[in-house]
């Protein structure tokens, strides 16, 4: 009986139930973005990493994981290469241009030799010290095709466009760019390929050993390495944007539920004439607020995919992943959200005294 | 049945105490029909509020069915309202979401009580009252003499042992008026229903089987 008065009241006012559930999803899909954001960059990262084809990737000390800080002499990689059963091994220089956006310097021989060799999708190799490779995704990111220039603060020509997930988006002569950042001779990281991917262990407790302040990561351990964990402030800001979600939705849900209990002050007076306790009548205002939290819930998973298909649309570049686990913790935090806005209107409604609900017009 | 003595109710409106019930005595035996008839600002609506349990009184005492509501706390005067009162008002106050089944059933489910359905003798009511082909029917799509029958039926659906009864045909044509008074009468006479109907109107107070006046909070004969 008590459903069929939650429900009766949210079908009787169907544009405000419609636009609670709106708000409540628009929290739930800005976290479940966010989220899938997140995965669905560090994901891809990590699967272009892969794709260089390396077993064991080298960083400088002073280097993080997931920054391009430090670079190291280009002659580390001989001291790679020396090293039993590496077969071979590759320097590469990263030159961040935006937040995003990095230009990476390969050796395209050596770089040919552990990747198994690009695919390309119009144009060829490198010819020229100005050529740069992009990726089919910059290519359509930015509308290009081989033959255009690339306008990254300096022209490239665009020598050819490649298929996606070999380490980077962009591509350039490693000497080129290592003579247009310097200092000279300097690479951010080095990828080796194992002779036989069971002596990838030794190489790595070899490399560790003679490399003691370098950074060693076996490519097997990128994915629990690529997490949003390990990520620097990427958890702090995760939180915030919910922190902010939760309170944009808690009080857009307080307006409405306020709203819903000064309109019905007069109902309200009836069920405490019939001998409905305060308890009674919270409890009629936080199972409407329950069902829009789930309405919204769903609502917002829909629009995350909506979310996911404007973002391959308009910025291809960014990878939103629907992250399904979060789906319950999301709808949790929407609902949790929704009810803290619920609190207030809801205990108004359960004090209201019933003389003054029944004259109330 | 109801034993008022020297009930008193005083209001605090800011610095100034208004006194609604200066002192009300009156007796209502199991089964009657009474009408308090007076002019506005006599207290009637005081006095209706104190025995429906919707405000406590300032002193004297009040009780109803041995029950003195004096001594009850909030939660006992829900209580009271749930399973030994019932209300009919002027503006029917009937949920405007709910069809005229709903809001009688929503009254069995306050009392915590099974459905209606299963109440034979309620079935009988609901005939006596002539509304068992309107009860899918929301509020907004009965008359409103249709819609103060369903709110009788919701106010004796739990049988209470008092059915208060506020101007009932306050908001209704003299005809609707008198099929509602004689449902009034109908189930006083056949079911026993202890009735206190508050009006303005004395034609409707003959309906009843005693009329008692109020002025200026006192009831006066």
């Amino acid at each position: 009986m008590i459903y069929r008065l939650v429900f009766e009241n949210l079908k009787h006012r169907p544009v405000r139930t419609v636009l609670s559930a709106i708000v409540i999803g628009i929290q739930v899909t800005m976290i479940l973005t966010l989220v899938g954001l997140s995965h669905g960059m560090l994901q891809d990262v990590a699967d272009r990493s892969r794709g260089s084809g390396g077993d064991i990737f080298v960083r400088p000390p002073d280097s993080n994981l997931l920054g391009n800080s430090g670079t190291m002499a280009e002659g580390v990689v001989r001291v790679v290469r020396s090293v039993p059963h590496v077969a071979l091994a590759t320097g590469t220089l990263v030159q961040p241009l935006t937040a995003f956006e990095f230009i990476t310097g390969i050796n395209l021989d050596e770089f040919n030799a552990i990747s198994g060799g690009f695919e390309y999708l119009e144009g060829g190799p490198f010819k020229n010290p100005d050529d740069v490779l992009i990726d089919d995704v910059e290519a359509r990111s930015k509308h290009l095709h081989a033959g255009d220039t690339l306008d990254i603060g300096r022209k490239w020509h665009v020598a050819g466009v490649v298929a996606s997930g070999k380490l980077s988006r962009i591509f350039a002569d490693l000497k080129t760019l290592q003579e247009i950042y310097p200092p000279a001779g300097r690479i951010s990281t080095i990828y080796l390929k194992a002779d036989n991917p069971a002596n990838i262990d030794a190489i790595s407790d070899a490399l560790k050993q003679k490399l003691d302040t370098y950074k060693v990561y076996k490519m097997e351990d990128l994915a629990s390495l690529y997490s949003v964990n390990n990520t620097p402030l990427l958890p702090q800001f995760t939180a915030v944007v919910i922190g902010i979600g939760v309170v944009v939705g808690s009080l857009m849900v307080f307006l409405s539920m306020y709203t819903a209990v000064l309109e019905r002050t007069r109902e309200i007076g009836i069920l405490k004439a019939l001998g409905a306790s305060p308890g009674y009548i919270l409890g009629i205002l936080l199972r409407e607020t329950t069902l829009l939290g789930i309405a919204g819930t769903i609502a917002g998973i829909l629009m995350t995919y909506g979310t996911r298909w404007l973002m391959s649309r308009f910025a291809p570049t960014m990878t939103v992943n629907i992250v399904f686990e979060w789906w319950p913790w999301a709808g949790l935090i929407g609902l949790a959200g929704s009810l803290i806005g619920a609190a207030y209107p809801g205990m108004k409604a359960a004090r209201q005294d019933a003389i003054e609900a029944l004259a109330y017009d | 049945m109801i034993e008022i003595r020297d009930l008193k109710k005083v209001f605090h409106v800011g610095d100034v105490d208004v006194h609604a019930l200066r002192g009300v005595n009156l007796s209502v035996a199991r089964g009657e029909f009474v009408a308090v008839i007076g002019p506005s600002g006599s207290g009637k609506s005081t006095l209706f509020h104190i025995l429906g349990g919707l405000t406590p009184p300032s002193s004297g005492s009040v009780f109803i069915d041995g029950r003195d509501l004096l001594a009850m706390s909030d939660g006992e005067r829900t209580n009271l309202r749930r399973t030994s009162v019932g209300f009919v008002f002027q503006k029917y106050n009937l949920l405007p979401t709910l069809t005229a089944r709903d809001n009688i059933e929503i009254a069995r489910h306050i009392a915590g009580r099974k459905t209606a359905e299963e109440d034979p003798q309620f079935q009988e009511i609901l005939r006596l009252l002539g509304i068992s082909g309107r009860l899918n029917h929301k509020p907004r799509a009965l008359s409103g003499g249709e819609q103060q029958r369903v709110a009788i039926a919701r106010a004796i659906v739990n049988h209470p042992a008092l059915l208060l009864a506020d101007e009932p045909t306050g908001n209704l044509d003299t005809e609707n008026s008198d099929a509602v008074l004689g449902v009034l009468r109908g189930l006083n006479e056949r079911l026993g229903q202890t009735i206190l109907m508050i009006t303005h109107n004395p034609e409707a107070a003959t309906f009843a089987n005693r009329t008692v006046r109020m002025r200026d909070g006192h009831i006066v004969d």
